[in-house]
């Protein structure tokens, strides 16, 4: 019994030995920063002068300031584009791949591809493609018939465009949702269509079901992730040389952010910027998980 | 979101084996089936060429469009009229464009060298040991994935103001040397994995916890850590965020930092040289074009192993 005892004493500290690095980079970089960020969004710190404390100011600033609620409304759009937009296409995708048998490699590759740029490449390429005169998106839609709009410089094109650099990069769900398509269970299928259930009857019965983790999971994650979009939009309408003519349209709310932080040097306001973003990402989360639960199907869940 | 958390086998099967498995139920009556197959086949097959070329034409085009002169870049041919290799010649001279090749390469190896090694040791002490807190610290691990990067952002740049590393390049990579919440649950799911036995034989060998972690752990989930560092290399060579707020001297830049600054002097003022932004464009991208045909494998394999785990 002692020495039991003793080994498992010898193997909790082995483990915290092992996990020391995470304990401390919690701490450090996650926990300690969580309080000291709370605490600055009472002050009005500015990186040159100490902090004052000014009471709720900056959580009443959130309020007042219009171009926070025009920032979380832009970043609202974005995501209410991309989010289901992306969703689709990819498992629209994913399910042609599965159809295509050993062809499918060579797709895969292809739809990823484009993951492999970096953001600003990305941005900085889409400025040319979607040029509202001569690019080459409206080039190709006026062969449709279809007149293609300022993308880039219609105010109200500003967050579409944004999605559709998004919508470039999105191979990496459509490799996701294959891998899950291909984890169904064959005779699943097979017993749907002896019970005579047609193409759409077996998608939304036998498919969706099944993914559905698989689903739950990136829109869970690509929300979160639009929620926070930065790198394109900064490159494609912020910068240095355009201080003056950036239409707040384009303004999502990690731009705002990051220019109260560390362009204004606001850093209290951009602290309390930061926790609304925060409680924003909790709440639709919440909501996602809820609204999930009730739609999710996990294998084994019958057997526990 | 992680109920059903199924191991990952270490051994790692090829991944166009499983991934290609056709599971599409076959038609019940053979010549009834047939003709509708075969439309459905043409349309399938138009349907993806069109997705092909919309995914990779712009990359293309991007090549093509690097080489163009300035009166041409906005013509939307693949082939330039003109090819014009000065462009190069004047990224070359727009900015220390080989500093920033290196400095991102620095960076982005360090970023990924020290997050695999710090998260597989972090994922193996909750993979392997059984403690009081693991449930709970676990929990916390995974519930930091939720915690948007705004919310520290502000505090963990007055650290590294604090310790005088403002402009240089160890904020870039130093907080991966603690692991990361992803990287250390998706490597817990290979190390779980690992039959019990194996490490149980080796302690009676004498093995340390530490051997377990090293001579057995390690080897048998190499291409865990492949998938890892290969992740990383590309995330943090792709990020602009943090080199905007910690850099400021342009010899100090990653190859995104510097990209912005040639795309905002060049294309998006001055004389609009937009074919000078595109050739910096394809430097930025090209290097992540290389590791993706070599790495292209664990790429496929990381995602795939995502999808399990939704």
């Amino acid at each position: 019994m002692g020495s039991r005892s003793l080994l498992q004493r010898r193997e909790g500290r082995a483990a915290y030995l092992f996990i020391a690095p995470w304990i401390i980079g919690f701490l450090v970089f996650t926990a300690g920063p969580m309080v000291a960020s709370l605490w600055l969004s009472f002050t009005d710190y500015s990186l040159v002068d100490p902090a004052r404390s000014v009471g709720a100011a900056n959580y009443q600033q959130l309020l007042e300031d219009p171009r926070v609620a025009k920032s979380l409304a832009n970043t609202f759009v974005y995501a209410a584009l991309f989010v289901p937009l992306g969703t689709v296409v990819a498992l629209a995708l994913a399910m042609l791949l599965q159809k295509v048998g050993r062809a499918s490699g060579f797709f895969r590759t292809v739809f990823y591809l484009p993951v492999m740029t970096p953001a600003v490449a990305a941005g900085a390429m889409f400025l040319l493609l979607l040029n509202g005169q001569r690019g080459l998106v409206n080039q190709v839609l006026a062969w449709f018939g279809v007149t293609g709009p300022n993308w880039t410089s219609d105010p109200a094109w500003l967050k579409p465009s944004l999605a559709v650099v998004s919508l470039w990069t999105v191979g990496g769900s459509i490799i996701i949702y294959l891998a899950a398509l291909n984890n169904v269970p064959r005779q699943l299928h097979e017993a749907a269509l002896l019970d005579g259930a047609g193409p759409v009857r077996r998608f939304v019965s036998v498919t969706l079901p099944m993914i559905s983790g698989a689903l739950f999971f990136t829109i869970i994650t690509h929300t979160i992730a639009a929620m926070q979009m930065f790198d394109q939009a900064y490159t494609m309408f912020y910068g240095p040389q355009q201080k003056s003519t950036a239409s707040d349209e384009s303004l999502v709310y990690m731009v705002y952010l990051f220019q109260n932080a560390f362009e204004f040097f606001k850093m209290g306001f951009a602290s309390a910027m930061a926790w609304l973003l925060f409680v924003i990402i909790l709440v639709i989360t919440v909501i996602q998980v809820r609204v999930g639960n009730r739609f999710v199907y996990y294998e084994g869940e019958s057997t526990r | 979101m992680t109920t059903e958390v199924r191991p990952v086998p270490p051994a790692v099967e090829p991944p166009s084996a499983p991934l290609t498995e056709p599971v599409a139920p076959q038609g019940l009556s053979p010549a009834g089936r047939r003709r509708s197959l075969g439309v459905g086949k043409v349309i399938r097959w138009l349907l993806l060429l069109a997705f092909t070329v919309a995914f990779v034409y712009p990359l293309v085009w991007l090549v093509g469009a690097s080489l163009k002169p300035k009166s041409q870049v906005f013509d939307n041919r693949l082939v330039p009229e003109t090819i014009q290799w000065s462009n190069f010649q004047e990224v070359w001279n727009a900015g220390p464009v080989l500093r920033w090749l290196v400095n991102s390469v620095t960076v982005s190896v360090m970023a990924a060298v020290a997050v695999t090694l710090s998260s597989a040791l972090v994922a193996f002490g909750f993979a392997y040991f059984r403690f009081r807190l693991r449930g709970p610290l676990f929990g916390l691990v995974l519930a930091t994935m939720m915690l948007p990067g705004a919310v520290t952002m502000i505090p963990v740049y007055l650290i590294w103001h604090q310790v005088g590393l403002i402009d240089t390049q160890v904020p870039l990579w130093a907080n991966n040397l603690f692991g990361s919440a992803f990287y250390i649950f998706l490597m817990r799911q290979f190390f779980l994995g690992i039959p019990r036995e194996l490490f149980e034989a080796a302690r009676i060998d004498g093995c340390s916890y530490l051997g377990l972690f090293r001579r057995i752990a390690l080897p048998l989930c190499r291409p865990a850590l492949i998938i890892v560092f290969i992740f990383e290399l590309q995330a943090s060579w792709s990020d602009l965020l943090k080199p905007l707020i910690y850099l400021q001297t342009e010899e100090y830049f990653t190859m995104p930092r510097g990209l912005k600054q040639i795309v905002d002097g060049f294309a998006l003022s001055g004389e609009y040289h937009w074919e000078i932004a595109m050739a910096a464009t394809l430097v930025a991208t090209l290097p992540m074009i290389v590791v993706f045909a070599f790495g292209q494998r664990y790429f496929m394999e990381g995602l795939a192993t995502t999808a399990k785990q939704g």
